[in-house]
């Protein structure tokens, strides 16, 4: 069932996921470019603004702009259709510019680390990574490293019924280091192909809770020598400019690999993310499109524009 | 960013003392900084265009004073036009004229529903109410549980319903019956998180509001959320009206501009923001503190409220008498480390003030809390005697003080240290107080006036347009 519907219809699925993203963006677009022939100030401020509007940011939105600016000058765009190609080719751009495999362990298990601030979807992207890891044929572990928040644990353990996996855990309130290590060599001892660890949601401003993701993963790397492999920034769709500043303090404290763009199914558009690609280089791995268990897609920068566009 | 918008300002209109006059043109420069500001703070791009409309035609044709400098003219300006839109006053709870009185809390996944819940809650049962909880989230799996354990960490009653009862209005239902007959006056209901666009749960909870008839609706948001608040809170308030907003994660570095544009969009006030992950980081909303946080002034407010509130002003007082006595003890250290300790931790003061002029280093000052529990084992492992009389506590106390507290006698040597240098501080700094007292012939004057006084002279210092500095 996971697999089917995983499979083929991948580009549907995606367009379908994000028809709200395209709705909103590349409506605005349009709604901005009909029935002006010209390229005009006034166009262009509103088309900043709808920039603006899709959390992409003050300053990428004023880049692009620029480039609109200067390719009108030298008359190289005129019309609503090449000004369409200039947005489309620059956030590519910017997008690809960050792009960059996952890294899979040599030697087994692989150790991905999915860190974030409150209420971002952490454990639920868990829930969803693991089915989409398992219908590929990966044997996963779970661990509950999140000891802080009330009935985290549990909340982990439901998806890992769901997906019939092992939980390892300790009691609320332990320390996340030893439910790591305990995890790390259960993973070890089980030969699983991938371990995901949860980990407690907090604010990057939090310098003490910054300081124990290090912890962890020096943690990580005493039983696993090139762990975490990947440290996944769960971020919440909705995020506005302090996306940046998130991404920036979670890169800094555990070396964050790739992004997790959730609650995409909404309005929000995600904007943020051109600007963390553009200015920390760090690639969406996957998007969030859904509550079900298999509402998680790969990111591809290509085909997440061409759904805007198509 | 933001916190540099003053000092970006500052740049822009240095030229302008000479000018005479604000006009567009010796404007445009600092006008766009501060439209640039607005928007990384998230506020909405309509919302930042009437408020650049409106800080426009004010600021147009203004004098330039020679009081203040172009910069502070400006800024007192853009604050002026924020605190139009957030409203002046701070906006109450509702109570039902007959109890229980029915807080709906609603909003999007991972807002801070549950968590706000629990924190109302609290501040509630501290202000004489006697709140119950139900959560009739039955779809994110162990959400019931999540305030089931706040609930029992608070010692506050929760309605948890028949054993497998999953159907939300039955739940709330028999959450107001139980109320009513236990005698609890307000009843809080944390409903599950759902997208706006969700049809079928948006219609669960316009049934939720029918039958319960909830006093009020309150939508918590996220203060990291960006241009898509206004578009979920208005759907919301269509839907079903909301009376209020709680902010969440306000101890984060977000600007919180979703806050005047979701003012702005229902035209209902803020009543609450969370400040923490403890359940007792959660205050009343202040529209001018938001104001300030989001122009980058810190919240001074805040922050004095907070010690006003919770130093003991008798204790204060005693304490006072004991330094003039020359009786104050290892016990009376403890006591006021304790009361320190009360204040929340030092990360959250620290981010209370501005990040600006003389405050600024203070930002990166690392407190270890630890520090504190560290001390005060120390003085728990003395004797009475030794608390009374440091001077007894010789070598081999030292080592037994070291060993009962599990520390080092390193630390406690450095603990009588800092002890000594206290009460030197101390009893220099009382002295010229008491002497200040007795000049205004006031005579003695009570710790807990002096702390008015120095939070009034403190306010009054940072009063707009910003502190020293700007």
């Amino acid at each position: 069932m996971l697999s089917s519907r995983l499979g083929g219809s991948l580009l549907d699925r995606l367009k379908q996921g994000i028809q709200k993203t395209r709705a909103g963006l590349v409506e605005a677009i349009e709604d901005t470019i009909h029935g002006k022939k010209q390229i005009d100030a006034d166009l262009l401020e509103e088309l900043e603004y709808k920039l603006i509007g899709a959390d992409i940011g003050v300053r990428t939105a004023t880049e692009i702009l620029e480039r609109i600016r200067q390719r009108v000058d030298r008359k190289l765009v005129g019309d609503a259709a090449g000004l369409r190609n200039v947005i489309r080719e620059h956030l590519l751009e910017v997008l690809q510019g960050a792009d960059r495999p996952m890294r899979w362990a040599g030697a087994r298990p692989t150790v991905i680390m999915m860190v974030g601030v409150n209420g971002v979807g952490k454990t639920t992207t868990i829930g969803k990574l693991t089915a989409l890891y398992k219908s590929e044929g990966k044997q996963v572990l779970m661990c509950a490293a999140d000891t802080f928040r009330a009935a985290a644990i549990e909340q982990l353990e439901v998806w890992g019924q769901r997906t019939g996996t092992e939980v390892i855990r300790q009691q609320q309130g332990s320390d996340p280091s030893a439910v790591l290590f305990d995890a790390l060599q259960a993973a070890r001892a089980r030969n699983v192909n991938v371990i995901i660890v949860d980990t407690a949601g907090r604010l990057h401003t939090k310098e003490n809770l910054m300081t124990e993701l290090e912890k962890m993963t020096r943690t990580a790397r005493r039983v696993v020598e090139d762990a975490p492999h990947e440290v996944l920034l769960v971020m919440d769709g909705t995020t506005g400019q302090n996306g940046l500043e998130q991404a920036r303090k979670f890169t800094e404290s555990s070396g964050v690999t790739g992004i997790v763009l959730t609650k995409l199914d909404g309005t929000a558009k995600g904007g943020v993310i051109v600007a963390i690609s553009r200015e920390l280089g760090v690639p969406v791995r996957y998007v969030g499109v859904g509550e079900q268990v298999d509402d998680l897609l790969p990111f591809d920068p290509e085909k997440f524009i061409e759904s805007l566009f198509a | 960013m933001f916190d540099n918008l003053s000092e970006k300002l500052q740049r822009v209109f240095k030229n302008l003392r000479g000018e005479g006059k604000l006009t567009a043109e010796n404007m445009e420069a600092g006008l766009r900084e501060i439209r640039v500001a607005l928007l990384e703070a998230d506020v909405h791009f309509k919302v930042v265009k009437q408020l650049m409309e409106g800080i426009k035609e004010k600021a147009m044709g203004q004098e330039v004073l020679t009081a203040l400098s172009p910069s502070q003219q400006v800024i007192k300006i853009v604050h002026e036009e924020m605190i139009k839109i957030l409203g002046a006053h701070q906006a109450r709870l509702r109570f039902a004229n007959e109890p229980p009185t029915v807080i709906m809390m609603v909003g999007l996944q991972g807002s801070g529903k549950t968590t706000s819940t629990g924190k109302l809650a609290r501040y509630l049962s501290k202000n004489g109410n006697s709140p119950i909880m139900v959560s009739v989230d039955v779809y994110r799996p162990a959400a019931r549980q999540q305030l089931a354990v706040l609930a029992r960490d608070l010692k506050l009653p929760i309605f948890a319903g028949p054993d497998g009862e999953n159907r939300p209005l039955e739940l709330a239902r028999g959450a107001k019956r139980e109320a009513m007959q236990t005698g609890r006056d307000m009843l809080l209901i944390d409903t599950a998180g759902r997208l706006h666009i969700d049809d079928d749960l948006m219609t669960e909870l316009a049934q939720l509001k029918e039958a319960l008839n909830p006093t009020e609706i309150l939508f918590v948001a996220d203060a990291m959320t960006g241009q898509d608040a206004v578009k979920s809170v208005e759907e919301f308030h269509r839907r079903l009206g909301i009376t209020g907003v709680i902010l969440t994660k306000m101890d984060g570095d977000a600007r919180g501009g979703g806050a005047l544009s979701i003012r702005q969009v229902t035209g209902q006030p803020l009543k609450f923001v969370g400040t923490g992950e403890k359940t007792d980081a959660f205050e009343p909303f202040h529209p001018e503190r938001v104001a300030q946080r989001i122009l980058g002034m810190g919240d001074v407010l805040s922050f004095i409220e907070k010690v006003e509130q919770n130093i003991d002003q008798k204790q204060a007082e005693a304490m006072q008498r004991k330094l003039l006595e020359d009786e104050f003890t290892l016990e009376d250290f403890r006591d006021q480390l304790k009361q320190l300790s009360k204040l929340g931790s030092m990360e959250s003061l620290i981010g209370m003030l501005p990040k600006t002029g003389i405050f600024k280093e203070l930002q990166k000052a690392k407190v270890d809390e630890k520090e504190f529990g560290r001390v005060v084992a120390i003085i728990d492992s003395m004797t009475p005697g030794e608390r009374r009389n440091h001077m007894i506590i010789n070598g081999s106390r030292r080592r037994r003080i070291a060993k009962g507290s599990g520390t080092s006698v390193q630390r406690v040597n450095d603990l009588l240290k800092q002890y000594g240098e206290a009460r030197k501080m101390m009893k220099s700094l009382t002295g010229g107080l008491m002497g200040l007292g007795g000049m205004m012939g006031g005579g003695k004057m009570p710790g807990g006036r002096v702390a008015a006084m120095l939070s009034k002279k403190l306010a009054g210092k940072l009063k707009m347009p910003g502190p020293p500095g700007w």
